[in-house]
């Protein structure tokens, strides 16, 4: 068993990273994930294993150091919430584009605009749809305890690297701000020799020229590459698709939410059990590529679907799209940074879904 | 066992670090623990909340709406959490500054003076222990020994001389609290 501490999440995810063997982290602060790079800088990360902490001056210029240093073959991140997260929406494209491996962290927090500094889950479709321009998708992962806040770093990376193309962790302030216990994997020394095929690592007298760019003016090629990147987004749909069922196998009925909204859902599925109301959890732990079949298995098992996202409706589309018109799927969520309460998550599935 | 605990003072008076050393004891306990802050524009404006949770089992929401115990170190909290604890449950508060006391009779509520108390012996800083002594007097599924321990894993090594001192004030807080009838 590993080390066990009490860490908050965004602890958690600076912790990861140094164990996970990141050579480089650049960000700026903002609330609420600030606690990610002051632990790091408590941390001297350097001194323990070379890695690198930067504190850009502002968030595009990290998200830009992110694209430098992940084209030489680096394992390299970034952490942010929402609004600093939109500033390096150019950047992710970018990374998309030209197939660098990248961990981006969103804490996210209410919005539009500044919005608040209070969680909430309103940058789904950012995450999940693009975000920044372009026909690109990130691979997205949603913890739902600091444990997952620790695991999904090293996770991450190592998908990041599989498939070439940016991970994002899509977190909130309550995941970021809780503390909980949490057991640390061991750490993975940082790799010295790059052998990725793609790299930039100063090209020899016996070596092809390598080039990381997402541009190509010629509409043909770029249509090719647009296909490449699709069958990478296949790819993750046939493998990379995880999922967490509490509660399903006699269910009448679904609760659908992912992270802090999951953990809401738990205490609410258990409140309804004890009222004798026949309700599972599905958590979709990855966003992008969605449990889709998963849900579709459900059609003719169950009554109905309740989505419950810290938003005004987002996720719901991906399980309407999932289900495809066999079974009711209503939303309910609170907003803006307002928090819902399992009895109040309740209240709304038997007045939505039961009627 | 589960345990859903609402800690709230004003910010300084040691509320999120109290929940700390509740949820490393727990840990200590091999129990399942989690600690939720309030966070932002409240804290600056006075008051600090903090929510922990102490589990046999998995922990769900690590938000709640009613809790099995309140411990109160203000007229705010107070007025704001009284009514957010389960019928039986417990209320454990401070009477310092307090003018309007608990008016509900379906719980069980018990003062300590912790204010005071920390003012006689001239050490601030204890005034969260005492109060966090009570709570153990009080409830009793977490040894003295372990709460100890988790006092260890909390503070730094260099406040690590402090532990005995937070811990006589741990046993202060035991002998003090004492039940209120309204």
């Amino acid at each position: 068993m590993g080390e066990l501490k009490l860490m908050k999440g965004n602890e958690a995810i600076a912790e990861a990273a140094i164990r996970a063997g990141a050579d480089a982290y650049f960000g700026y602060p903002i609330t609420p994930q600030s606690e990610v790079m002051e632990y790091l800088a408590a941390q001297q990360p350097h001194k323990r294993t070379g890695m690198v902490l930067l504190q850009a001056e502002s968030e595009i210029a990290a998200i830009n150091m992110v694209y430098g240093a992940a084209s030489t073959g680096k394992k390299t991140m970034t952490s942010s919430s929402s609004p600093g997260i939109s500033l390096k929406m150019e950047g992710i494209s970018y990374l998309a584009g030209a197939e660098l491996p990248a961990l981006i962290v969103n804490v996210v927090r209410g919005g539009p605009g500044l919005g608040t500094i209070q969680p909430s889950q309103s940058d789904y479709f950012q995450a999940t749809k693009g975000g920044g321009h372009g026909d690109y998708r990130l691979l997205v992962l949603a913890p739902a305890s600091v444990q997952e806040m620790s695991d999904f770093v090293k996770l991450g990376f190592e998908l990041a690297f599989k498939y070439r193309n940016p991970v994002m962790i899509l977190s909130d302030g309550i995941i970021g701000q809780m503390m909980e216990k949490v057991e640390l994997f061991d750490p993975i020394p940082r790799k010295t020799e790059i052998n990725e095929p793609w790299a930039l690592t100063g090209k020899s007298s016996d070596r092809k020229k390598r080039v990381v760019t997402s541009l190509d003016l010629d509409p043909y090629g770029n249509e090719k590459h647009n296909h490449e990147l699709q069958r990478k987004y296949k790819e993750m749909e046939e493998n990379e698709v995880r999922f967490e069922e509490i509660d399903c196998s006699d269910a009448e009925y679904l609760m659908v939410a992912y992270g802090s909204s999951a953990r809401i859902c738990q205490k609410a599925i258990k409140l309804a059990r004890l009222k004798g109301i026949k309700v599972g959890l599905l958590r979709p732990i990855t966003l992008f590529p969605f449990p889709t079949k998963q849900l579709y298995s459900y059609t003719n098992r169950i009554k109905g679907i309740l989505s419950v996202e810290l938003n005004t409706g987002q996720m719901i589309e991906d399980i309407r799209l999932a289900v495809n018109g066999k079974l009711p799927v209503e939303h309910f969520g609170r907003c803006g940074g307002v928090v819902h309460s399992p009895e109040e998550v309740l209240a709304a599935f038997e007045k939505i879904i039961m009627k | 066992m589960n345990e859903e605990i609402i800690i709230a003072g004003f910010g300084g008076q040691g509320v999120l670090s109290m929940g700390k050393i509740l949820a490393y004891s727990g840990i200590m306990q091999n129990l399942e623990v989690s600690w939720m802050p309030s966070y932002g524009p409240e804290m600056r404006g006075g008051t600090a909340n903090v929510t922990v949770i102490l589990s046999d089992d998995r922990i769900s929401s690590p938000i709640l709406n009613t809790f099995d115990s309140g411990i109160i170190l203000n007229q705010q909290s107070l007025d704001k959490f009284e009514c957010k604890i389960k019928p039986g449950g417990l209320l454990l508060y401070d009477t310092n500054g307090i003018t309007r006391h608990p008016s509900r009779t379906d719980l069980q509520i018990f003062q300590i003076e912790a204010a005071s108390e920390a003012a006689r012996i001239d050490n601030q800083k204890v005034f969260n222990m005492i109060v966090l002594g009570a709570y153990l007097k009080l409830k009793d599924f977490l040894e003295l020994k372990y709460v100890v321990q988790g006092l260890e894993k909390s503070l730094p090594k260099r406040y690590h001389h402090l532990i005995d001192s937070n811990a006589e004030a741990l046993k202060t807080g035991m002998e003090l609290v004492k039940p209120y009838k309204n």
